[in-house]
């Protein structure tokens, strides 16, 4: 093993050349092309075996990627924001074949108006298409979920899809010391991809995707999907455990940060708990009770580890970097249908924050273990958007500004 | 062409490779193409296919192919041909499949994907040299959604977005040029009622590497409204009349391999489709006729030696 100080984007890559991938089909968009290029030079100067081929788009890409997962390769690929929402149809397209492979989306706010900086509006527009979701929080955790991922997609129990999700700009392009595991000991956690079933040969004709007439057969499909992917809990704490004891870093389907004795919980996901790690332990040192649950999968939904992790809370504030409008967070949504009816459920705070790349400040996350803890209990508070005033007067400043510059134009004379 | 088998009719394949029972409409000009070509592609091939009649072939749990089937998306069998391609060239350049397992893979898709969704999927695997047969089935219309107007829609032609007294107002799109434009390894067009020059370009498609189209003339009897016993007096009619040129592109030059000695007035082939009613009843529109006539007159003078 060996340390390196690497970004987030290279860090997949290096996470995607350690899982010995075949094939890279591509498609360039910021902030993910780092990890497209990286694996590029490596296969182009033979340090790494695997073809590439740069597709004319995202919907191509992950077609032509699910098409050679289907045939028997080992395929990775990468995209963010606008690229997986045009890739979109086809997300349900190959999930439907169950064509198991890994793709890294290095999260983006999508537009309009259009953005370059991250948010998880774009990751959970795929929530529903089957793909399994796993969330980063740092560079080291992408490294080790690469062949992580693998195994849980190419499992029999599973043979789904993965999506590696991590945060543009706060993780794809910031450096940390990650350990780089050894190549053969990687080897030896993840063997060769064997397709059996589903695979292409002359002499093995196989149809898949085939039409359906009827809800019948439509549903038979949708529901053995349905519990593949429920399958996938079980398959990513077993790989994640045994990569604890082959490495040393052990990966289950929640992280849970000081959180057993909490009374105040945080949950989030991605890069930003970070933030709220640090938070927590300046509470603590405050003497307050306060503590993170952050899932490291969204499909399948750990909802009972979830449960488990916050009935007897007393108030949890929820942090959603997304905005599902004219309803609130998406992953506060999941939560309350999460606990639901249990009777010793804690008070569920939804805060909207981080949309854009916009920071969440420290004080920010203060606050909110302060509401958490004196939440009224029975009586959830609408959501609430972390934005200021001083924010607001920015906007309106600028606003004013370009609007006399405008005026100024047109009346050369004035 | 000079070394071809297909000397006559009684060359072509008598056996019938792809099964019968299919839910494609009884005269079904796509699906006579599809057979012709099956029946000398055979099952070492994968068909990745995009939305269209030609997906509800293989209905679940069962197929007419002997080979293999992927259905796609209407955008995208081009890029799914890229990656079964690509994946089957890495699997025995690893010594991970013997090259006898190699399979033919094939883009299926109808003239709505080829010409208008999926052309920049197309576009891309011919630029990236992708070794595929492409079979186009033209049937000129969206023919699984009912017949609306595609990019493939002949002018004057009437569809169910286009039922006003004088058709469609635009012109068919040049498929087959914008894949010479790309310079391939091989174009065609053909019909299944020619079905000794189809033989001959797939059994010259069959013996070359490399981007390949086949694009078959799919007389239609649902979205063209003619009786389904007359699809292949029509689909000769396409030819005879010159509007539908049989050709090829080979090594940068055209070759049209059947053109029409004395060509056949187009209203001949106008009339037998419920499709250029209008320009028939209620009154006679000479105008209109002498305008497709005049466009067909054009295209042949132009390719005249
Ligand atoms: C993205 C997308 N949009 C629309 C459709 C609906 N659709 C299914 S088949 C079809 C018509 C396809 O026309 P064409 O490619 O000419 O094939 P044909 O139906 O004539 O066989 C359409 C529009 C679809 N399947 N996917
Ligand atoms: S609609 Fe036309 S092209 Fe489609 S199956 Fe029927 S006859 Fe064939």
């Amino acid at each position: 093993m060996t340390g390196m100080l690497l970004t987030g984007n290279a860090a997949v890559a290096r996470g995607a050349r350690l899982a010995r991938v075949d094939y890279v089909p591509a498609f360039p968009i910021t902030p993910q092309t780092e990890i497209i290029e990286a694996l590029a030079g490596w296969i182009e100067s033979g340090d790494m075996l695997g073809r590439w081929v740069t597709l004319e788009s995202e919907h191509a890409m992950l077609t032509a990627a699910g098409a050679a997962a289907a045939t028997g390769v080992r395929v990775f690929t990468a995209t963010s924001s606008q690229g997986l929402l045009y890739a979109m149809e086809m997300l349900y397209t190959v999930a439907g074949w169950r064509a198991p492979f890994v793709l890294a989306n290095v999260s983006r706010g999508l537009a309009t108006p259009i953005t370059l900086e991250p948010d998880h509006n774009d990751i959970l527009a795929a929530r529903d298409c089957g793909f399994l979701q796993i969330h980063c929080a740092t560079c080291q955790e992408v490294l080790d979920n690469l062949p992580i991922a693998y195994r849980v997609a190419e499992d029999p129990r599973v043979r789904l899809p993965v999506i590696v999700n991590l945060d543009g700009f706060y993780l794809s392009f910031t450096r940390e010391p990650v350990v780089l595991p050894e190549p053969q000991e990687v080897d030896a956690f993840l063997p060769p991809f064997e397709a059996r079933d589903i695979r292409f040969r002359a002499s093995q004709p196989e149809s898949q995707a085939v039409a359906v007439l009827g809800g019948g057969p439509y549903s038979y499909f949708r529901y053995e999907t349905h519990l593949a992917a429920r399958n996938g809990l079980q398959v990513y704490a077993e790989a994640g455990a045994e990569w604890g004891e082959r490495f040393g870093r052990v990966y289950d389907v929640l992280d849970l940060y000081r959180s057993e004795d909490a009374e105040i919980c945080f949950v989030m996901i991605g890069s930003f708990a970070t933030k709220a790690m640090a938070a927590v332990d300046a509470l603590r040192a405050a003497g307050r009770r306060v503590g993170l649950v952050r899932p490291r999968l969204l499909r399948p939904f750990p909802a009972e580890a979830l449960r488990q992790a916050l009935v007897g809370k007393r108030g949890v504030a929820v942090v959603d970097q997304n905005l599902s409008f004219g309803f609130g967070g998406v992953l506060h949504g999941e939560l309350c249908s999460a606990l639901y009816g249990l009777a010793d459920a804690p008070i569920l705070l939804s805060f909207i924050g981080g949309l854009g790349g916009r920071d969440i400040a420290q004080s920010e996350l203060f606050e909110m273990a302060r509401l958490a803890a004196a939440a009224d209990r029975g009586e959830a508070p609408p959501p609430r958007l972390l934005y200021t005033q001083e924010e607001l007067r920015e906007v309106r400043k600028l606003q004013t500004l370009a609007h006399a510059e405008r005026n100024r134009l047109e009346d050369p004379g004035s | 062409m000079s070394e071809t088998r297909f000397h006559s009719v009684k060359d072509l394949p008598s056996a019938r490779l792809l099964g019968t029972g299919t839910p494609m409409c009884a005269g079904c000009g796509g699906l006579q193409a599809l057979h012709q070509i099956y029946n000398l592609l055979g099952g070492r091939s994968v068909f990745v296919n995009a939305a269209g009649c030609m997906t509800l072939l293989s209905v679940y749990p069962f197929t007419p192919f002997r080979g293999s089937w992927l259905y796609t998306a209407m955008a995208s069998a081009p890029a799914g041909a890229q990656g079964v391609r690509d994946a089957l060239d890495i699997l025995i350049a690893q010594g991970r499949m013997p090259p006898e397992e190699d399979l033919q893979v094939v883009a299926l898709t109808g003239d709505g994907s080829a010409y208008g969704m999926g052309l920049s999927a197309t576009s891309g695997a011919i630029e990236r040299e992708l070794d595929f047969l492409y079979i186009v089935y033209d049937n000129e219309g969206y023919g699984n959604t009912g017949q609306q107007t595609s990019p493939a829609t002949p002018h004057g032609a009437r569809t169910a977005t286009c039922r006003g007294p004088g058709g469609f107002a635009g012109e068919k799109k040049d498929l087959f040029a914008i894949w010479c434009a790309h310079k391939p390894a091989y174009a065609a067009t053909l019909v299944g009622a020619e079905p000794l020059d189809l033989a001959r370009k797939v059994e010259t498609a069959l013996s070359i590497k490399g981007p390949r189209l086949l694009l078959a003339l799919a007389p239609c009897p649902t979205g063209w409204d003619f009786d389904p016993r007359h699809t292949v007096e029509i689909g000769k009619l396409a030819v005879k009349t010159g509007l539908w040129p049989l050709k090829e592109y080979r090594e940068g030059r055209v070759v049209h391999t059947k053109p029409p000695m004395r060509r056949v007035p187009v209203e001949r082939y106008l009339e037998t489709q419920g499709r250029f009613r209008h320009l028939f009843e209620p009154t006679r529109r000479d105008d209109r006729i002498a305008e497709i006539q005049a466009r067909v007159d054009a295209y042949w003078e132009a390719v005249a030696p």
